[in-house]
Order: structure tokens, then sequence, then C-alpha cells
């Protein structure tokens, strides 16, 4: 009874191991994603979580989910997420400080609570009897999916296509931007430069001054300070201009000093050398 | 090993991800976390599937997937839309929604 | 025959539609063809009285129902009419004595602006009080007493552009409505208790409801009479009703719509036959009206006032011959009849004095125009011997009679009724030999009349008494013809008490004071007021600025304190409870309102704070939402 009980209800000790490494991983890589302040390090873990997912779905029987899994949420919707993370700024990293007033204490009540109760229904639920998909398997995974989805399932599946169609052209009509007259020649704007008498020769590059030769880096002025007017606005708005003049005077002032005290010494030598040869 | 632990596992990753959305500001980090909420989700249907013996679990994960896909497709536009008018990408900065 | 009844109120309403809406082409002969309209009515009801002499006593009556009017389920009222002796006097009454004061107005309105119209008002009146005599229900009575209100108003105020009859016009309706609303609830009473309107049913069965459902009914009906007929404690309007063009006071404020309330009392004669309670209340209003009207007439120096308060003292003994019962209701009619000739004729002297004066109304400023208004002096010499009683003439007849039944009452009772309208009696001679004095004897008090541009030129302004044109003559004649001979006509083998006995019953009364005793008592006091008015007003010269006077002749001039009287108790207790009202209504109402409101503000606002804008304070409502569900899902389970 037991051992029937067992066979069905327990899994392979191969399995097992793989489950507690990898879900220490994938947990890990939630956690990453939530905790860590650069967004980009964010994507990263969650993807990690998700290939990790994918394996779990292999060894649970789903074949074509795993891969898919790998393909179209690693391998495409991550790198959407990468392109939009790099798209508003990489960089620019979350400030974690909680700003509205209770909702850290809020949602950690209702989490936890969430977690409790998603976890006592769980252990609630007779679970214990497990299957296995074997039988389902037998034609091949993706044989079976398809023949469910393509009888079974038809309809959601063909208003799963309309769904993916309409959300295409949305987010076309949501990021394009319709011009609504000409575009201004080059000969307009530099004539519209010098009309209004603001900045008619070329912006100043950045990094002319400097040792940096980054974009980020602001051009600096003959005395050492740095002249903003040599950064992208972009990055201006964003805050993410590396300023290195002070690091340039520390530098001077460094040198100054190193060359200050050569003098001094050469001075020393010098004056007992001097000393020296009077006597 | 008892297979209910794929489901603890679930669980344990859509609070994560819950827990995420509640307390992170940028939209990005959000809509990720929505993401690692439906991965629970395909996790433990996927679980399930194998308990009963039958792929209908694994369909509807497939439509997760495709739905989610579509979301993030939509979502992401909106956010670089609103990127572009307010420079920002924080949530809280979109707080018109109130008296 | 019986379509004529029909045609009898039909005549007048044609006129009045006619004149109302008949625009400016008839201005010039607006007042012939509303004469002659009340004529043609006139001829019917003559017509109609002849025949109703070709039948016997007991059988008169005719009755005709028009139309159903109100057919609504069990509920029915009919426009019905009902012809018996009762009716048939007012009908000559109001059409008789409604056409001769047309005829006069032809002559007294000559200079007004709107004729047309005030002859259109008075014909609508005509109408309206047809319809309330020949009424076969009350219901339809009702629909001719509010309809001869709107006449009176509509009189009272015709000269709207002066605020004085503005707001006695206003006045007038409203102490009215006082009295029309306890003529409509003892209807309804009425109806409730017989199940229906109708007189004959009504009146048949009176008998059966009990005693305190008729008390009601006859304390309300009494209500309602005292509104339309001026008596205390709803006398107020009359003096002020005074405002209207003098043949309206005559028409309608001396002679027929005033009278309503005792066609009414004795109409209704079976009901307050079996409410003993409710007759007394009928005779004490009847005796403190007939003294509260002859003593304000005494002291008004405004002639139609004076007129107005003898009106009122002459109605009081009206109401108190139909309180006394069977032994009254037929004096209480004919009384009613004479005062109608001799009231007219005396309204429309003052009206004629007025048109040779200049408009003036203060006696103090007449004097001496006997020579100069010849027809005049007589017709009002005629008609004041007939109203103070003098032997012969109609007033004689009907007031001895009256106080005959008063004292016939019985009891103490009988003796302070009796007392009361002796008294009335003499104030009568002391106020109408007065008004004789003041205006036609004695030396000439005139005064320049203060033009409209406001200079009183010394002699250019001063009246130039002369008499009337022949319109109005005519009228006076006519009735002061009737003042002299209407009583003893009446009198002569008891006409007018065989007439009338079939619809009201009579019962002779058991005097303790003979006939004769009460006669020459009436005599001798009728010499004591007269004697008193001459002593005061014939033998020495009469100030044109009113002497202050005694504080009961202050009170009178006042009206007895009666306007005080209403604005302390009515006006000021209005006052009080509404403000006390309001109070209640801020304080303990609007508390308990504002309270609700400001504590679901105050919660809202509260509330308002979850609202912060913040995606995720929302997500962790949704959230916290989803949590609570799943909890109780897994309750729901468990359980």
């Amino acid at each position: 009874m037991s051992a029937l009980a067992d066979a069905v209800s327990s899994t392979s000790t191969g399995e097992a191991v793989q489950f507690w490494i990898l879900a220490v991983v994938a947990v890990a890589g939630a956690l990453g994603t939530v905790l860590i302040r650069k967004a980009v390090h964010s994507a990263l873990c969650l993807a990690g979580t998700m290939i990790v997912l994918a394996v779990f779905y292999l060894a649970n029987g789903a074949y074509f989910l795993g891969i898919v899994q790998i393909v179209v949420y690693t391998g495409a919707i991550m790198m959407l997420f990468l392109f939009v993370v790099m798209l508003v700024g990489v960089t620019a990293a979350d400030s974690l400080k909680e700003t509205i007033k209770g909702q850290r204490v809020l949602a950690g009540l209702c989490v936890l609570g969430f977690g409790i109760l998603l976890a006592a229904g769980i252990a609630n639920a007779s679970l214990h009897r497990f299957n296995g998909l074997g039988q389902a398997n037998s034609g091949g995974n993706v044989q079976g999916l398809a023949a469910l989805i393509f009888t079974k399932y038809v309809f959601a599946f063909e208003l799963t296509g309309a769904l993916l169609i309409t959300a295409a052209v949305g987010a076309m009509v949501l990021t394009h931007r319709e011009r609504t007259e000409r575009a201004a020649t080059q000969r307009e704007r530099s004539e519209a430069r010098v009309r209004t008498g603001t900045q008619v020769p070329p912006l100043p590059a950045p990094g002319v001054y400097a040792r940096h030769n980054a974009v980020d880096v602001p051009g600096l002025l003959p005395d050492g300070t740095a002249s903003e007017l040599t950064v992208s606005p972009t990055l201006r708005d964003r805050g993410q201009i590396r300023d290195v003049s002070g690091e340039a005077l520390a530098e001077l002032a460094a040198l100054e000093q190193r060359a200050q005290e050569r003098l001094e010494s050469g001075r020393g030598e010098e004056s007992a050398h001097g000393q020296g040869a009077a006597k | 090993m008892n297979p209910v632990n794929y489901l603890y596992l679930a669980a344990l990753l859509f609070t994560i991800g819950a827990a995420g959305v509640l307390v992170r500001r940028n939209a990005i980090v959000v809509f990720m976390c929505i993401e690692l909420m439906l991965n629970a989700c395909n996790l433990a249907f996927v679980t399930f599937s194998r308990m009963h013996g039958t792929l209908d679990g694994q369909i509807i994960a497939f439509f997760t997937m495709v739905v989610a896909a579509a979301e993030v497709v939509v979502g992401l536009a909106i956010i670089v839309s609103i990127f572009r008018s307010r420079h920002s990408a924080s949530v809280d900065d979109a707080s018109l929604l109130k008296l | 025959m019986e379509n004529l009844i029909g045609l009898l109120v039909l005549v007048p309403l044609l006129g009045a539609g006619v004149l109302l809406c008949g625009g400016r082409r008839l201005d010039r002969s607006g007042p012939w063809v509303g004469t002659g309209l009340a004529a043609v009515s006139f001829v019917l009801g003559v017509w109609l009285f002849a025949d109703m002499l070709g039948r016997k006593g007991d059988n008169r009556a005719l009755d005709v129902t028009v139309f159903s009017w109100v057919p609504v389920g069990g509920f029915r009222a009919d426009v019905g009419f009902h012809l018996d002796q009762l009716s048939m006097t007012f009908v000559l009454l109001i059409t008789g004595v409604g056409s001769l004061i047309h005829l006069y107005s032809v002559g007294y309105m000559a200079h007004d602006e709107r004729p047309r119209r005030f002859f259109g008002y008075l014909n609508l009146f005509l109408a309206a009080m047809l319809l309330l005599v020949l009424a076969d229900n009350y219901l339809l009575l009702y629909a001719g007493w509010e309809g001869v209100g709107l006449a009176s108003y509509l009189l009272i105020g015709f000269w709207q552009h002066k605020p004085s009859a503005a707001t006695a016009a206003k006045k007038a309706f409203l102490v009215n409505r006082v009295g029309d609303m306890g003529l409509s609830i003892a209807i309804m009473v009425m109806f409730t208790t017989f199940g229906t309107f109708s007189f004959a049913p009504v009146l048949a069965h009176a008998d059966q409801a009990g005693e305190g459902k008729l008390t009601a009914i006859g304390l309300l009906l009494l209500l309602g009479a005292c509104g339309k007929s001026a008596q205390v404690p709803l006398q107020s309007w009359l003096g002020d009703a005074m405002e209207g063009p003098t043949p309206v006071s005559a028409l309608i404020h001396a002679a027929t719509m005033v009278t309503a309330g005792v066609y009414l009392i004795t109409r209704s004669s079976a009901i307050f036959n079996g409410a003993p309670d409710a007759q007394t209340a009928v005779v004490t209003v009847g005796a403190v009206t007939l003294l509260f009207g002859a003593i304000v007439g005494c002291a008004k120096d405004d002639i139609k006032k004076a007129l107005a308060g003898s009106t009122m003292s002459q109605i009081g003994y009206m109401i108190l011959a139909a309180g006394l019962g069977p032994v009254g209701y037929v004096f209480a009619i004919m009384h009613l009849v004479t005062h109608g000739f001799f009231k007219a004729g005396l309204f429309l002297g003052a009206g004629s004095v007025m048109h040779g004066m200049n408009d003036e109304v203060d006696m103090r400023r007449y004097g001496g125009l006997r020579s100069y208004m010849p027809v005049t002096f007589w017709t009002f010499g005629l008609g004041y011997l007939a109203i103070i009683g003098f032997p012969g003439l109609s007033g004689f007849f009907s007031k001895d009679k009256i106080i005959e039944a008063a004292f016939a009452k019985g009891g103490t009772e009988g003796w302070i009724l009796g007392a009361a309208a002796l008294l009335g009696a003499a104030i009568t001679a002391y106020y109408m030999t007065r008004v004789m004095l003041l205006t036609f004897f004695g030396e000439k008090r005139w005064q320049p009349t203060v033009s409209d541009s406001g200079s009183a030129a010394e002699d250019g302004n001063l009246p130039h008494p002369h008499e009337s044109p022949k319109t109005m003559t005519i009228p006076m004649i006519l009735l002061a013809v009737g003042s002299v001979f209407a009583g003893g006509l009446f009198s002569i083998n008891s006409a007018f008490l065989k007439w009338l006995e079939p619809v009201t019953g009579h019962a002779e009364g058991h005097s303790p004071v003979g006939a004769g005793q009460v006669t020459a008592a009436t005599m001798v006091v009728l010499v004591i007021g007269a004697a008193v008015a001459w002593q005061q007003y014939g033998r020495s010269p009469v100030p044109v600025t009113a002497p202050r006077g005694t504080l009961l002749t202050r009170a009178a001039r006042r009206d007895l304190l009666q306007d005080d009287f209403n604005h302390v108790v009515l006006v000021r207790g209005g006052e009080h409870l509404t403000r006390s009202l309001v109070y209640v209504d801020h304080k303990l109402v609007d508390g308990v309102v504002n309270g609700t409101a400001a504590s679901v503000g105050g919660l809202s606002g509260r509330m308002r704070r979850l609202q912060n804008g913040f995606a995720r304070s929302y997500a962790v409502s949704m959230f916290g939402g989803a949590a609570v569900l799943i909890a109780a899902t897994l309750l729901m389970r468990a359980v």
C-alpha cells in the first residue's frame, strides 16, 4: 500500500537532486530581480530564473513548453526588456528608498499573508497522487499539444492570434509619432539659429580638454570646470553626466605638490652641497 | 521527492514577484516582476498537468505565454511613450489619478 | 319651464363672457349689453315666478338635472337646479336689484376708463350668485359660492391702481378663504355622512345622523356663512371692501352676496334644527355682530363705511333670526329682502352724493345737501326711515318680527337676545339719524378737494353738488318704492309667511312679552336713538375735523380693533409659530441632516486619502483583496 503510494507520489532521486539545486537558483534569481537596484541586473537575474523554469518544464514532461520558454521568453521577451532598459537608461539605478508612507509595511503584510495562505492551500489539497504524463505523451508531446490546440482549444487559439495582432498594432500606434509638418532642413535650422543669436557655431564636443573621451564626460573649460553644453541633452536629463573635473583638478594639484616636493628636495640637496663646498 | 514541492516553489516565486510589484518603482522592473508571477503560474500549470496526466495544463501555460508576450509588447510601448513625455520610468511619477 | 332655470344662469354668464372677451369694439355698447342681459334674466325670473304662482303650495318646486358633472365610480355630482319658493325669492331679489344697479352703473361709471370690464364682472357676479341660490346640491352651491367670491374680489379691486383697493380686495379674498374652508369641510363631512351632496336626500335624512355630526356640520357651515356674510369673527373685510365702486358696494356688499350666509343657514335648516348647540352658536354670532356693526357704524365718518357697519349689523339680525330655528327663518328671509331694497337704495344714494361731491366720502365735509340733490335726499330719506323701522315702512315689519322672535326664544337666553336686538335697534336709529343729519342738514362744510397735482386752489375745487343723471335716479326711486312698500306688502295677510312656509317650515313662538309691547318698546328706543343723534349733530354745528372722542369712539373708528386683534393674535401668533418652527427646523431637523452630511463628508475625506494616485498603493489594495478572497475560499472549504 505504502509502496504503491510511494511509487505514484514521488519522483526519482535524480530529479529530486536537480530540483533542490535548481530551486535554490530560481529563488535566488527571483530575489535578485526584486532586490537589485540596476534594471539590467534585474533583467539578467530574471533570465536566469526563466532558464531554470525551462528545465523544470522539461523535467515535468512539458518538452515543447520548455523549449518555447527558452526561445520565446528568455530569447525574445527578455531581449525586448533589455532593449527598453537600454533605451530608458541603463545606468540609472533605482533608489530603493520607499516614498509612499506605509507602503512597504502593508506590502510586506499582504505578501506574507498571501504566501502563507497559498502554502496552506497547497498543503491542504490532496495532491499526493502523481499520474505522470506517460500515457498523454505517448504519441509525442508536441503532437499531443497540437491535437488539443486545434480541436478543443481552437477557438481560444484563434482569439489569441487576434490578440497578438492587435498587440502588435497597438504597440506601433503607441510608439509611433506622426509628423504633422515638414522637417526643417539643415539650412533652415542654421538660419533660425543665427536669427535668434543663440549658439551659432556647433556645440562643443565632450572630452576635448579632458583625458576622457567618453560621451558622458563633459568637456572642461580652461579653468578646469565642466561645461554641461558638451554633453547630450538626453544624458543631462537623465543625470548621467560623469563629472571628472574634480578629478582633473585633484590630479593637477597632486602634480604641483609632487613638483614642489621635488623642487624642495632639490633645493635641500643643493644647499647641503653648497655648505659642503664652502667647507 | 514529492512533486508538490514544485507547487511550493511556484507559490514562493509568485509571492516574490508580487512583493516586487508592490515595492519597486521602476516600471520596467515592475513589469519583470509581473513576468515572474506569470512564470510561477506556468510552473504550477505544468505541474498540475503532470499530476493529472493530461496535457490541458500545458495548453493553458502555452496560452499564458502568448498573452504575456502580447502584454509585454503593449506594456513596454506604453512605458516608452510615457518616458518620452515625462522623462521618467517611475510608476510613482504617474500619480495624477487622484483628486 | 324647467329649461328656463338653466337659462337664468346662462344669460348673465354669456354676458360676462361676451363683455370680458369682446374686446374694444364693445367699449361703448358694453354697459347697455350688460344691463340688457341682467334685465333679460329678471324677466325670466318674473316669468318663472308667475308660473310658480300658478301652482299649488306644495308642488311649486321645480327640479331639473342638466348634466352629470363629476361621475366617478360611486361618487356622483350633478349640475342640477332646484327652484322653490326660497330660491325664487332670491332670484327675484338678485335679478331685480341687480338690474337696477346695472342701470345705475351706466350713469355712475360713465366716466370710467373700463366700463366694459366692470359690467362683465357684474354679469359674472349675477351668474355666480344665481348658481349659488339655484343649485340643487351643496357642491354646485360651493361653485357658485366661490364664483361670487371671485367676482367680489375682482370688483373690490376694480380700481386696482389704488393700493388701498388692491389691498382691500386681497383682504376680502383671504378672509373669505377661511370661511370657504369651513364650508368645504362641511360639504366633505356631509358626503361621508350621507353619501351625497344633494339637498333633498341630505336634508331628508338629517335627523338620522347623530347630533354630534350635525353639530359639526352646522358649525362648519356657520364658519362659511360668517366669512361670506361678514359676521364676527370674520367681519374685518367688509369695511375695507367699500374701496370698490359704490354700485358694487350696493349690490354685492349690501344687498345680495353678503346675505348668502343667511341663505346657506336657511337652506340647511334641517341640519340646524337637529343641532341645538350649532343654533346657539348661530344666534350668538348674530347678536354679537348686530351690536358690533352698529357700534362701528356710529363712529365712522366715511359714509360708505358707516353704511357697511350698518350692513353688518342688519345681517347680524338675519343670522340671529335664522339661528332661532323655524320661529325665525321666514323673518330672516323677509328682513333680507327688505334690507336688500333699502340698503341698496341707501348705498346708491351715498354714491349719488359722492358723485356730486367730487368723490368726497367724509360726511363731516357734507352738510346742507338736501336742496341741491332733492331726489337723492328723498330716496335716501325713505331708505333711512325704512332701515330704522319707522312704522309702516319695510324695516318696521321685518325687524319688529325678529325682535319678537328673539324674545320668544324663551328663558334667560330669550331676554338677552331680545335686549340685544332692541339695543341694536336703538343704535341703528342713532347712527342712521347721524348719517342723515351730517349729509343733508346743517350748514355747508364743503372743503376744496385736493386735485391730482396736489394744489388745493381756494375756490376752484370746491364741489358743485348737482343731481345725478336719470340712469342713476330712476333705480334710486324704484328702490325707495320697494323700501316703503315691500314690508307692508309681505305682511298683508301674512303673505310672505305663507309663501315660504312650505320650504322652511314655521312655528309660532310663545313670547313672554306681547307683540304690542315689543312694538311699543321698539318705538321708544327708536325715538331715543334718533333724539340723541339730533342732540349731538342737529342742534349744534358739526366740526369738520373729528373730535378725539371717548375711548369707545376711538376704538369704534378703528373697527373695534378688529384689525389689531387679527394682527396680534393671527399675524404675530403666526409669526411666533413659524419662528419657533424655523428654530426647530434649523436646530433639530437641519442638525440631523447636516450632521449626517458632515459625518459622511468627514468619512469620505478620510477615505479619499486612500486615493493617493500611486498605482502601487492600489496594487496593495488589490493584493490584499486577493488574499482575503483566498482566505475566504479556504475557510469555506474548511467548513
